[in-house]
């Protein structure tokens, strides 16, 4: 029997203008992430899961863009992370009881 | 002793400027937002000027679409000086090193007389269509209004002027950069029966005075049948014919036509959307030049494409349909 992890997941961000569209993005596809500004930083915490999805990312930028430009301006992450050409996503593994 | 190391969160008064806040709310804009929204002059010209005395200055009557708000005409690049001289100068890179490596190995010389003369005939004239357009968007750039549509038109411009003397950097490779295939070239554009109809067509868009029926004619519809019919099949049947790397040359055109059709689908998208009386006005202009220009670029397909050219020009036409039913332009025949 196993359960899906809950625990906080996050990824911290340089707060620049590469990165507003990434942050917009995010909260658009993961409606349980809470943002936190600090100076030069944004910090993103999501209970269990957060999906970084390349193509809401290229909506906003109106380019292609390569998931691994992520991390041009990710300052720290925490979690399992799983990637791949669509998606970055940044999880717990399931806990086993 | 102890040091506390304490961090100072200083929050900004503002976000942004007082017009952006106005169109998007109070928070961080974009730089292309920044560049882009609220720049062009809307009061106080003053003056009538003398070649347009009907008119101001800049005026948003030189064309039949009316928009509730021009700011709509985005760029779905989000291209400003910036980003726009950032991106061409990579491309420019590319490009270089492609020529290059084609200069190096001689890809493009030596090649049988008929062929060489076939690839000049066909591609090196298109300089002329790009000087064309080059023209054409300068039109739009001057006349437009509002800066989300004219400084994309003036990017365009220069895009055109790249493709041009891209087309001419191929003539020179053929030649052996003595410049023979310029002079012939452009015979071809003035003389050759096949090219007048579109030179015709070109100088017809020269006299059209509305900006954004120009830019339906020019970057809709005379683009979506220039650039498949010359970088996608004539381009391959002077591959098959031997000169193999000429598509090597030929992909920086391909490329920036691919990356250009989604800055003008969204520009028509935007005005089409915004009432029913601009998607009447476009679904017209874009079913006059559709006739026109078929009729003036099938006799390039036949002379270049052969047996091929009715498959193949059927092929790019459908095409062109097949984009004017996804903008929603079709008129009900």
């Amino acid at each position: 029997m196993s359960t899906a992890s809950t625990s906080p997941v996050f990824i911290a961000l340089q707060a620049n203008y590469d990165t507003m569209p990434i942050i917009e993005a995010i909260v658009a596809d993961n409606p349980l992430a809470q943002v936190h500004e600090t100076p030069a930083m944004v910090r993103i915490v999501a209970p269990g899961r957060l999906t970084i999805a390349r193509r809401s990312i290229e909506e906003r930028i109106g380019r292609d863009f390569d998931l691994r430009e992520l991390q041009l301006n990710t300052i720290s992450l925490g979690g399992t992370v799983d990637e791949t050409e669509d998606e970055f996503v940044i999880f717990w593994h399931d806990i086993e009881e | 002793m102890q040091v506390d190391i304490k961090t100072a969160s200083v929050k900004p008064i503002r976000n942004t400027f007082a017009h952006l806040e106005r169109r998007f709310g109070d928070k961080p804009a974009s730089r292309y937002q920044e560049a882009t929204c609220d720049l062009q002059s809307e009061v106080n010209f003053h003056y009538k000027p003398l070649w347009d005395p009907t008119r101001e200055m800049y005026d948003k009557a030189r064309t039949a679409i009316a928009m509730s708000d021009w700011y709509d005409l985005k760029d779905p690049r989000q291209f400003y000086y910036g980003t726009y001289t950032m991106t061409r100068a990579r491309w420019q890179d590319g490009a270089d090193r492609q020529m290059h490596f084609i200069e190096q190995g001689g890809l493009l010389q030596g090649l049988p007389q008929d062929l060489h003369d076939r690839i000049v005939a066909a591609l090196v004239t298109l300089r002329h269509y790009e000087w064309g357009a080059n023209t054409n968007n300068a039109h739009i750039s001057a006349y437009g209004w509002g800066a989300a549509i004219t400084q994309a038109a003036m990017m365009n411009t220069m895009d055109r002027l790249a493709m041009a003397q891209h087309l001419s950097r191929i003539g020179l490779l053929l030649d052996g950069a003595i410049g023979t295939s310029l002079p012939a070239a452009k015979r071809e554009w003035l003389e050759a029966d096949a090219w007048q109809g579109l030179r015709r067509e070109i100088e017809n868009m020269f006299v059209t005075r509305d900006w954004f029926e120009l830019l339906v004619a020019q970057n809709l519809v005379a683009d979506a049948l220039i650039y498949p019919l010359f970088f996608g099949h004539i381009d391959a049947e002077l591959s098959a014919q031997g000169a193999h790397s000429i598509r090597l040359a030929t992909e920086l055109l391909t490329r920036w036509q691919d990356e250009n059709v989604r800055w003008v689908d969204a520009v028509i998208k935007a005005a089409a959307r915004d009432s029913d009386a601009n998607q009447v006005l476009l679904a017209g202009w874009t079913a006059k030049w559709r006739e026109a220009l078929v009729g003036a670029c099938r006799p390039l397909a036949e002379r270049f494409l052969g047996s091929d050219a009715a498959d193949s020009f059927g092929n790019v036409v459908a095409a062109l349909d097949a984009r004017i039913v996804r903008l929603g332009l079709e008129t009900g025949t």
